[in-house]
């Protein structure tokens, strides 16, 4: 073999290794995805701490590269260093995580105040069943159909666990779909919230929140955690999780451990979680047809979700002395999506009326999705297990 | 500190048996072959007797240091023996034990051998001698039939021929699931999503409702007792009517304006004493964070004059 020979042999074994000689269209079209993620996060500023590891991840996980070369390079390759990240996300204990956090940061006082608003988060989970039966219409077996429908929770972790757990083949398309909807939130949710409420609804004013006293705010977690436990044990990892991070926060004796895990913990965890969820987007796992009825579905979640929060609140509102009626534009924040969708809920509110704030009201079928939507979890994990 | 540490040793010794104990329970006899002439054949090539066992926790366990016996006066006649990596059950797996009465052929054969035409009782022991379970396997038990769990790890016991309905399965699960049972019930009988739709919204409901109730009630109790420290403290001894017309408005958003009102009228400001103190902070020494284990020596520059 001559030297230019060589050369061009070992050039030419190099170029079949690059990117640029093992892409294919479908890997365009993700890199697409995922640079149009990156912009709705810098410059729409859509959910950028989610959108933007997301679309990164987009980005690492379509770079084409020889999979029979054995780089161990891929997120489907056992052993490579994003496949030993990537098991937080495929065994679930991530999502786990981001709930002790979500629980460290939350403040339930809302919810303490004014128990009833707690029917609200459970009425806004129906959209995770309607679109389980959308799901089961479109021909998808039940626990495919139960991970799908979970996107109707808003709630991306809960997503990332149950779809882990019921239909692992689904999963990127899952979460993605979860986190896409939940950072078009203010798209989705104001023009439902208009169509079924009057102005007059808009403009109800409801009366402040009582001051809840510190006992309650530490009885809380833990009779939440014991009864929601006890009624469904499918969701004590995401349940435990929740009210373990906060009774940290308001048992007043850990506060370096709340901040810890409602700061660095938390952190870290969403940097991990979204990175690896948008990398595990493969163009050819990822560009299917079933990734657009994942979406389809998604999308329908959501408006069913939001749809049933607001007209329950409607409902409620018969059966409520004058005094105590709820403004129906806090309905939608049951979807959970916190707290994107109880400041949607204010911002509508101070639309109709500069001076009628909504946020704290918001906040309590806000954080009930949250227990609401992994209870729902859980109940679809113990059915269909 | 002396307590923490009795706290966490007494916490940790607590856990650790605990969990030891938990999933040590969790082994099972699942299947006996006393007489075996087709079955399968050991490392040797040879048909003997066998025992199966189950872990039927979600979780490794380690089973050397347990005992196997046929003898119900004698528990500790098979000890499974250490070292080897193999006495590992996974999770929800089996292994199966040679009843040969040569345990020096290896771990998975017993010193002890089952006897065809009579009952054989069989007991499994933990390590400190409990029982963890037994089975009498019946005389009735014809050559290369099995008694079996009807289901892995527990259920009745049933005698299996080895027909195609009633399979014999050493090392397997003695149902052999191809699919999720569950799932196909409710596409089969659930096809419309109705019946999941109105159990789990009943589910997510009741529990919510639950919490709900719950803290109207410790509201309920919180207020009560508030009050009732409130006219502790007061000294007055106010009806219970007119507090709770008095606590009846205490809303954050009145208080703040009276106390806005209050600050505004008094102009009221923080007393400040103006003297500047200076605090010694203290830090804790650690040779982690020390300079000294941290910093090279700064190199010196010498010239050399002759």
């Amino acid at each position: 073999m001559s030297f230019g020979d060589f050369l061009l042999n070992n050039l030419r074994q190099f170029w079949e290794l690059t990117g640029f000689a093992n892409a294919e269209l479908g890997n365009f079209v993700m890199l697409a995805v995922g640079l149009f993620f990156i912009w709705l996060a810098i410059k729409k500023n859509f959910e950028p701490m989610l959108l933007v590891p997301i679309g990164f991840g987009i980005l690492i996980g379509n770079v084409p590269f020889n999979t029979g070369a054995g780089l161990e390079v891929g997120i489907y390759e056992e052993g490579s260093v994003l496949n030993i990240l990537y098991n937080g996300v495929s065994a679930g204990w991530y999502p786990p995580l981001i709930f002790l956090g979500i629980g460290a940061m939350t403040d339930f006082s809302a919810l303490i105040a004014n128990p009833k608003l707690m029917l609200i988060g459970a009425a806004a989970q129906f959209g995770i069943f309607g679109a389980y039966m959308v799901a089961l219409l479109l021909g998808f077996a039940p626990d495919q159909a139960g991970a799908i429908a979970i996107i109707g929770g808003a709630d991306g972790p809960t997503a990332i666990f149950l779809s882990s757990k019921l239909a692992p083949n689904l999963m990127g398309a899952i979460a993605v779909s979860a986190y896409s909807y939940m950072a078009l939130v203010p798209v989705i949710q104001p023009p439902i919230m208009r169509l079924f409420t009057t102005k007059k609804e808009r403009l109800i004013r409801m009366k402040p929140a009582r001051a809840v006293s510190q006992n309650e705010k530490i009885i809380f977690p833990i009779v939440g955690m014991l009864l929601t436990c006890f009624v469904v044990p499918s969701g004590l990892p995401l349940l435990g999780m929740l009210f373990f991070g906060n009774l940290l926060r308001e048992c007043g004796v850990t506060t370096r451990l709340a901040k810890t895990a409602s700061n660095a913990l938390t952190d870290i965890v969403t940097i991990l979680l979204g990175l690896t969820v948008g990398a595990s987007t493969q163009a050819s796992q990822f560009l299917t047809p079933q990734t657009i009825f994942i979406f389809f579905l998604g999308f329908m979640a959501f408006i069913i979700a939001s749809t049933s929060g607001v007209l329950f609140v409607k409902l409620f509102n018969l059966v409520l002395p004058k005094e105590k009626k709820i403004n129906p534009l806090i309905g939608n924040a049951g979807v959970s999506a916190v707290p994107m969708s109880a400041r949607i809920s204010n911002n509508l509110g101070l639309e109709y009326d500069p001076s009628n704030y909504l946020l704290m009201h918001a906040m309590g079928p806000n954080v009930a999705g949250v227990i609401g939507s992994a209870v729902a979890a859980g109940v679809l994990l113990g059915f269909l297990v | 500190m002396k307590k923490r540490i009795i706290i966490a040793a007494i916490a940790l010794a607590a856990g650790a048996s605990a969990l030891s104990a938990q999933s040590r329970k969790a082994v099972r006899l699942n299947e006996v072959m006393v007489e075996n002439s087709s079955s399968i054949v050991d490392d040797y090539g040879e048909h003997h007797g066998w025992i199966e066992l189950f872990n039927s926790n979600f979780a490794p366990i380690q089973i050397s240091s347990m005992y196997l016996s046929n003898d119900s006066t004698n528990p500790k006649k098979y000890p499974v023996p250490l070292g080897d990596v193999n006495t590992r059950i996974e999770k929800r797996q089996h292994v199966v034990f040679f009843a040969d009465g040569e345990p020096n052929k290896g771990t998975f054969h017993t010193n002890f051998t089952l006897i065809p035409g009579q009952d054989n009782w069989i007991g499994l022991y933990d390590a400190d001698g409990s029982l963890i379970d037994e089975i009498i396997v019946p005389a009735e038990l014809s050559i290369d039939q099995t008694y079996a769990r009807k289901s892995d790890g527990d259920g009745e016991w049933a005698i299996r021929t080895g027909a195609d309905d009633d399979y014999i399965t050493p090392s397997s699960a003695n149902v052999i699931k191809d699919t999720n049972s569950r799932v196909e019930m409710f596409a089969e009988i659930d096809e419309n999503g109705f019946g999941m739709t109105i159990m789990a919204m009943c589910v997510v409901f009741s529990a919510l409702l639950l919490l709900c109730l719950c803290f109207y009630a410790i509201g309920a109790i919180g207020k009560s007792v508030s009050r009732s420290n409130k006219i502790k403290s007061s000294g007055d001894d106010h009806t219970d009517r007119e507090v709770r017309a008095a606590t009846a408005h205490d809303s954050g958003e009145e208080i703040a304006a009276i106390v806005m009102a209050l600050h505004e009228h008094f102009n009221a400001h923080d007393a400040e004493n103006t003297i500047l103190t200076i605090n010694k902070v203290k830090r804790a020494y650690s040779p982690w964070s020390s300079k000294i284990y941290n910093l090279r020596e700064i190199p010196q520059h010498r010239i050399n004059r002759r």
